[in-house]
C-alpha cells in the first residue's frame, strides 16, 4: 500500500497547471483533495510518474450565486458544500448528496471537482449534477470551455474532460421557486459509497401538475445518469403514491445494471424502482 | 480503602492509547534498521520455475534479497502447535519462504531488505518469477474429492486429519419422534484488528543475544517456536510484545514473517523491521470460521431433545497454523450440546487443506459455530413442533441444581444459572407486547423479528492435563509474580499478554481489593519474556480466569509474609490480627495496627523480621486452574426486515452475560459491545469470498464490510453473577461472550421476521440481496 515513486509539484495558478500538465505529456495527474486518487495509487491501480497538486490555487475554492445558477469552485469540500448557507438555500439537494459522502474526514479532504472528474461510477455527486443540469467550467491550452453534465459521464472513471485540462467550476441550475428535491442513497456497507444514490428534482405548476422532473441516478450503473423516461412520465401528472409507482419502473429503462459481489444487476433494477420511489414520495410533503 | 473490586474504573491505558502515545511495534526505531518486505504469490497454486532477483539487488538502498532456496535448510520449517490426539494429523512441512511451489495467494516467496520502506517495496516489483500453474481448489469438499488437486506430499485427499467425539447410534435417529437436519455454512470471516502485523528484530554478534518485538497475543509461544525455529536458545532469545493494537486471535499463531526478520537480522547483523499493509493482512493473516456444519438434531414432540450429531468439514487453509487443527476440533465440538440437557451428542470432524489463507482461531474461535448451530438448531426444532422458541428453551435449558453438568461429550460445566439470565433478559423487553406488534405489523406489510440466543461457552483455557490431553502442544497455567517495592509501590508480572482489553486496569484492581494500595501505586508489566518468568498469553478469554487468579494467589502469599512480619513487629501472633484497610489490626485493640507499607519497609530493611523468614517481599504463583470455566447468557435481538429491499434493520439488543464476579463493569460492557458488534458482522456483513482461481475477491475494506457504529442501537446489557468454584475469584471470561452469543440471535431474528414467507433457513451472511431473494421466492410460492 505504498505507491510507486512519483515527482510532485505544486501549481499557483490554473494556467501554470496546464502548462505543467502539458509539460509532462500524458505522465502526470492533477491532485486535489487525494481522496480518491491516493487510494489508487496505494493500490497501484494507477501509478502516475507526477502528480501536479492544485489544492492550494485558492481561485478554485469558494461558492456564489450567479442569476439563476450556483457556482461552486473545483476545489469546494464536501464539508463546505454541506454547510453553505446559499447551497442549503438554493439547491438543498447539492447539501443533502455532499453531507452523506464518506465520512467526516472524507467531507473535510474530498472536493467536488475531484468528485466529478474522478467519475466513480458509485459516486453521490454525478446523481445531483445530472439532476440539477450542471455545466462544467474547463480551462485547457486553448482556454476555456463549457461542458454540459449530460454528457460528462462516459464510462467509469471516464469523462468527456479534454486532454490537459482543469475542471475550474461546476454550476448547478437552481431550481425553480417552490420545487422539492431529495438526493436517498443505500450506502455500500463497506466502502460508503452508493449502491444506489436518486437524486430527485421535481417542479409543479400552478394546476398541481408536474412540468419539471429531473431525476439522477448513480451506483447501479457504468455511470451515473438521468432517467429520462421516467422523468417524461411524470410530467404533466399530479405527483401522487399512484403515479410514482407508475412510473418508477421506468428509472432503469434502458440502463445495463452493473453486478458485483454485493448486489447483482437484477437486484440493482430492482434497487434503483425502490428508491426511485421512495425519493419521490418524500417529495409528496 | 474502598472496595475497587466491581468498580467501573476508567481504563488506565486509554490516555496513552487515545492520544497517540502507545508505543506499537511499528513505532520502534533503532540506529541502523533495515526494511523487510516479502513478495507475494499472486496465485492460489503453482510451481516457482525460477526467480531472478538480480534486478531487485541492483536498487540502490537494496542490501541483500533471499529466496526460499537461500534459506533452506538454514531455519526451521514454521510448526503447528496442536496436534489433535487419536487422529491421523499430518503435519505438512511449511517453509517460512516457499521453496519450489506455492500454495495460496499470499505465500511467502522471496523478500528484499533494504535501507527504507519505500526501496523496499519499489524492488520488490523488480523480482521476476516465472510460475507454471497449478489448478488450485478453494472449497474444502471438492479438496477430499478423487482427483482433486493435491497440495501436500503425503496428504491424500487434502485431507490433514479426522477426529471424533462421542457416539450416537443410528437407531437413536430412526427411531425419534422428530428430527431436525440442517447444512450451516460458516463463512469465512478475516480478523482485521486496527494495528496489522509488525515484528523488528535486533542482533547483537558479540552476545549472541537477539530481541524481537512483535504483534503477539502471546510473546512466551513466540520465543519457544522461534528459538527453535532460528536455533537461538531461550536464554538468549527475548521477544517482546510492546502495546499490541488488537488481534482476535489472529495474533496468536507464529507466522513466517517473524521469523524472516529474526534470520535477516542476525544475517545482515543489523536490526530489521517488517510491517504488513493492509493488503498482505487481508491475504496472509489467519482467517477464522470457514466451517460445514452438516447437523441432526432428535427430539420429542413435547420439545424433548435426545440426540444431537455433527459433521463438521473444516476448511484450514494451505497450511496447518499455530491452533487451527484444535479450533474446529476441541474448541468446536465438545461445547456443541450448548446449555442443553441433550444426553447424547457425536462429533466428528475432517480438517481439509485447500489452496487458500490459512484458518486459525478468530474471537471465539470454534464456539460461536458451536452456538450457532445450536441455537439455530433449536429454533428450527421448535418450528417443527409448533413450540415458542422461549418454551423450548426453557424446557432444555440445564437447571441450576444440576451443576456441576456433565454434557454428553465429556465437559464438565463449572456453574451457571441458565434461567436467571433468561428472565432477567426476558425483563428488558416486552415479549407478548412485542408477539402482538409482530402481529399488528405483518398485516401492514412489515416484518419484525426476534430472536434468541441462550449460550453457553468454555474459556479460562484451561487445566495443563486437559491440554495435553486434547493435543495442545503447551501448558495452559499461568505465572504472576507481586513484587512489593520498599516504598510500598506494587509491580506485577503477569504472563498473560493484554493487547486492548483493559487489564492493566482490572488486573491493579484485583491486588488492590487484596492488599489495599491504591490501583495508582500497582504497575501491571506484560509482554516481555525477559521479564516475566513464563506466560502462556492471552486467548481463549483465559486472561483473568487463569492470570488474573495467579495475581490473587500470590497476593495471598504476600500477605500471608506480610502477616508474619506484623505479628511479630507488634509482638502478637499471627491469628490475633485481621488485614483492613490496607494495616494489620491487633483484634479487639482499636488503634493497635501496623500498615502494610510499614510492614513492607520492615521486609526490605530486614533489621528484625521473624525467625525463618527470609527479607524481601516478593510471591510468585504458577497457577494451574482445575477446570475450564463455563460464561452464560441470554442474548435477545429485535429487528425489522425492509419488505422490499431486504436491508435488516437493528431495532433492539439485550445482553445478559454471566461473567462470575464482574471486577470492573464498564470494562467488561466494552467486552461484550465489542463482540457483539463482531458477532454481528458475521450475521449480517462480513464474507471472505474466492473465486474459482483462489483469487480473495473481498480482499479489500471496499468490498469487505466490517461493521460500523452506525449500524448499530445502543446495546442494553447487564450481568448476572454465578461464581465458579474453579478458581479462587470466582471469575469466568469475557472477552467472547458477545461473539459467541450475537450471530444466532440476529439470524434467529431475521429468521423470525421471515416466517410470513416460509423461510426456515438463510446462510449469512444476511445481505439484503439474499434475504430479498429469500422472500420473493415465498411470494411467488404464496
Ligand atoms: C473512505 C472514503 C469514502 C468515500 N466515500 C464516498 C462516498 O460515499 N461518496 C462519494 O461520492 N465519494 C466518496 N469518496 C470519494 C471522495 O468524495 C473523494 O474526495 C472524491 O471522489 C474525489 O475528490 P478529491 O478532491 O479527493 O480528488 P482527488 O483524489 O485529488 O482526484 C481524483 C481524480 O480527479 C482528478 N481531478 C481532481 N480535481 C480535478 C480538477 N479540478 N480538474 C480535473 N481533474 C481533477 C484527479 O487528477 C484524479 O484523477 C470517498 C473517499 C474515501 C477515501
Amino acid at each position: 500500500m505504498i505507491p510507486s515513486a512519483f515527482d510532485y509539484t505544486r501549481a499557483t495558478s490554473v494556467e501554470e497547471a496546464v502548462k505543467l500538465l502539458q509539460a509532462a505529456g500524458g505522465e502526470a495527474k492533477l491532485l486535489a483533495g487525494g481522496h480518491s486518487l491516493l487510494p489508487m495509487m496505494k493500490i497501484k491501480l494507477t501509478s502516475p510518474g507526477k502528480l501536479i497538486d492544485i489544492g492550494r490555487i485558492k481561485e478554485l475554492s469558494g461558492i456564489r450565486k450567479e442569476g439563476n445558477r450556483l457556482v461552486v469552485g473545483a476545489l469546494t469540500t464536501h464539508r463546505q458544500v454541506a454547510a453553505d448557507p446559499l447551497v442549503r438555500k438554493y439547491a438543498p439537494v447539492l447539501a443533502e448528496a455532499a453531507s452523506q459522502i464518506g465520512d467526516i474526514q472524507v467531507r473535510n479532504r474530498g472536493t467536488v471537482g475531484g468528485n466529478l472528474a474522478h467519475a466513480d461510477p458509485a459516486s453521490d455527486l454525478p446523481a445531483v449534477a445530472l439532476a440539477l443540469e450542471a455545466e462544467f467550467e474547463v480551462q485547457g491550452p486553448d482556454g476555456k470551455e463549457t461542458l454540459d453534465a449530460g454528457g460528462f459521464f462516459l464510462g467509469p472513471l471516464i469523462t468527456a474532460l479534454p486532454e490537459n485540462s482543469i475542471l475550474t467550476s461546476v454550476s448547478f441550475a437552481i431550481p425553480p421557486e417552490g420545487a422539492k428535491s431529495t438526493y436517498l442513497k443505500y450506502p455500500h456497507p463497506a466502502s460508503g459509497y452508493a449502491v444506489v444514490g436518486v437524486a430527485a428534482v421535481v417542479s409543479t405548476g400552478p394546476d398541481g401538475m408536474v412540468n419539471d422532473a429531473r431525476i439522477g441516478i448513480t451506483g447501479v450503473a457504468d455511470t451515473a445518469y438521468r432517467a429520462e423516461e421516467a422523468e417524461r412520465a411524470l410530467v404533466g401528472k399530479k405527483l401522487s403514491e399512484q403515479t410514482i409507482l407508475e412510473v418508477a419502473a421506468l428509472a432503469s429503462e434502458g440502463q445495463e445494471m452493473a453486478s458485483d459481489l454485493f448486489a447483482s444487476a437484477e437486484y440493482r433494477r430492482h434497487l434503483t424502482r425502490v428508491y426511485t420511489i421512495r425519493a419521490l414520495k418524500r417529495l409528496l410533503i | 480503602m474502598p472496595n475497587v473490586f466491581g468498580t467501573p474504573l476508567k481504563r488506565r491505558e486509554d490516555p496513552r492509547l487515545i492520544t497517540g502515545k502507545g508505543n506499537f511495534t511499528d513505532d520502534i526505531q533503532l540506529p541502523g534498521m533495515l526494511y523487510m518486505a516479502v513478495l507475494r504469490s499472486p496465485h492460489a497454486h503453482a510451481r516457482i520455475k525460477r526467480i531472478d532477483v538480480s534486478a531487485a539487488r541492483q536498487v540502490p538502498g537494496v542490501v541483500a534479497v533471499y529466496t526460499g532456496k537461500d534459506l533452506e535448510g538454514k531455519m526451521g520449517t514454521i510448526p503447528t502447535a496442536w496436534l489433535v490426539p487419536d487422529s491421523d494429523i499430518k503435519t505438512p512441512p511449511h517453509h517460512a519462504l516457499a521453496v519450489d511451489q506455492v500454495r495460496y495467494v499470499g505465500d511467502g516467496i522471496a523478500l528484499v531488505v533494504a535501507e527504507d520502506r519505500y526501496t523496499v517495496r519499489d524492488a520488490l516489483e523488480l523480482i521476476d518469477v516465472e510460475y507454471e500453474e497449478l489448478p488450485p481448489v478453494v472449497n474444502q469438499e471438492e479438496a477430499m474429492k478423487d482427483g482433486a488437486p493435491q497440495l501436500h506430499e503425503g496428504v491424500p485427499n487434502n485431507i490433514a486429519f479426522h477426529w471424533k467425539a462421542g457416539e450416537v447410534p443410528d437407531e437413536v435417529f430412526d427411531r425419534a419422534e422428530v428430527v431436525i437436519r440442517r447444512r450451516f455454512y460458516q463463512q469465512r470471516l478475516i480478523p482485521n484488528p486496527m494495528e496489522t502485523r509488525a515484528a523488528v528484530a535486533q542482533y547483537n554478534p558479540s552476545s549472541g543475544e537477539m530481541t524481537i518485538w512483535c504483534t503477539s497475543q502471546n510473546p512466551h509461544i513466540h520465543r519457544f517456536i522461534l528459538s527453535g525455529v532460528l536455533g537461538i536458545p531461550e536464554t538468549k532469545l527475548q521477544v517482546v510484545a510492546p502495546d499490541v493494537g488488537g488481534g482476535f486471535g489472529c495474533k496468536i499463531a507464529v507466522y513466517p514473517d517473524e521469523a524472516l526478520v529474526g534470520y535477516v537480522a542476525r544475517d545482515l547483523r543489523r536490526p530489521v523491521k517488517w510491517t504488513e499493509d493492509r493488503r498482505e493482512h487481508f491475504t496472509t493473516t489467519t482467517h477464522g470460521r470457514d466451517m460445514i456444519l452438516d447437523v441432526e438434531l432428535a427430539g420429542k414432540r413435547d420439545g424433548t431433545l435426545t440426540a444431537l450429531r455433527i459433521k463438521n468439514t473444516a476448511n484450514l487453509g494451505a497450511y496447518l497454523s499455530t491452533a487451527a487443527p484444535g479450533v474446529p476440533t476441541i474448541l468446536f465440538g465438545l461445547i456443541a450440546p450448548g446449555p442443553y440437557k441433550i444426553p447424547k451428542a457425536a462429533v466428528e470432524v475432517i480438517g481439509v487443506l485447500t489452496n487458500t489463507t490459512p484458518t486459525d482461531a478468530y474471537r471465539g474461535a470454534g464456539r460461536p459455530e458451536a452456538t450457532y448451530q445450536i441455537e439455530r438448531m433449536i429454533d428450527l426444532f421448535a418450528d417443527e413442533i409448533g413450540m415458542d422458541p422461549l418454551e423450548i428453551r426453557r424446557k432444555n435449558l440445564i437447571r441450576e441444581d444440576e451443576f456441576p453438568f456433565d454434557n454428553a461429550l465429556g465437559l464438565q460445566y463449572d456453574s451457571g444459572n441458565y434461567h436467571r439470565a433468561l428472565n432477567k433478559a426476558l425483563e428488558m423487553i416486552n415479549y407478548d407486547q412485542f408477539r402482538k406488534e409482530q402481529e399488528e405489523a405483518r398485516k401492514k406489510g412489515r416484518y419484525l423479528g426476534i430472536g434468541f440466543s441462550t449460550y453457553v461457552e468454555i474459556c479460562g483455557l484451561g487445566p495443563s492435563k486437559v491440554a495435553g490431553a486434547v493435543g495442545f502442544q503447551g501448558g495452559l497455567w499461568e505465572s504472576a509474580t507481586v513484587r512489593v517495592h520498599p516504598s510500598g509501590k506494587i509491580s506485577v508480572f503477569t504472563g498473560a499478554s493484554p493487547h486492548g482489553q483493559g487489564e492493566e486496569t482490572t488486573f491493579a484492581q484485583i491486588v488492590s481489593q487484596k492488599l489495599g494500595v491504591p490501583v495508582e501505586d500497582i504497575e501491571i508489566v506484560h509482554g516481555d519474556t525477559n521479564r516475566i518468568s513464563m506466560g502462556w498469553g492471552t486467548y481463549g478469554s483465559r486472561t483473568t480466569p487463569v492470570g488474573g487468579s495467579a495475581i490473587a494467589i500470590a497476593c495471598d502469599r504476600v500477605l500471608e509474609k506480610a502477616k508474619k512480619i506484623a505479628a511479630h513487629a507488634l509482638e502478637v501472633s499471627e491469628s490475633d490480627l485481621d488485614f483492613e484497610d490496607g494495616a494489620f489490626q491487633v483484634q479487639g485493640v482499636p488503634g493497635k495496627k501496623i500498615t502494610f507499607q510499614e510492614v513492607t519497609l520492615q521486609a526490605y530493611l530486614a533489621w528484625n523480621l521473624p525467625e525463618g523468614v527470609e527479607p524481601s517481599l516478593e510471591a510468585q504463583s504458577f497457577y494451574d486452574p482445575a477446570n475450564f470455566v463455563y460464561p452464560f447468557g441470554t442474548h435477545i435481538c429485535i429487528l425489522e426486515v425492509d419488505g422490499e429491499t431486504g436491508e435488516v434493520k437493528l431495532k433492539k439488543y439485550v445482553a445478559v452475560d454471566d461473567p462470575g464476579p464482574v471486577i470492573n463493569p464498564m470494562v467488561a460492557e466494552g467486552q461484550v459491545h465489542g463482540g457483539i458488534v463482531q458477532g454481528i458482522g458475521q450475521a449480517l456483513w462480513e464474507g471472505a469470498v474466492y473465486d474459482e482461481n483462489g483469487q480473495l475477491i473481498s480482499g479489500t475494506f471496499m468490498d469487505y464490510a466490517m461493521p460500523k457504529a452506525r449500524f448499530f442501537p445502543a446495546f442494553e446489557t447487564a450481568f448476572t453473577e454465578t461464581p465458579s468454584p474453579v478458581n479462587p475469584l470466582g471469575v469466568k471470561g469475557i472477552g467472547e461472550t458477545g461473539t459467541i452469543a450475537s450471530t444466532p440471535a440476529v439470524v434467529n431474528a431475521v429468521v423470525d421476521a421471515l416466517k410470513p414467507f416460509g423461510v426456515k433457513d438463510l446462510d449469512m451472511p444476511l445481505t439484503p440481496e439474499k434475504v430479498w431473494k429469500a422472500m420473493q421466492k415465498g411470494r411467488r410460492e404464496a
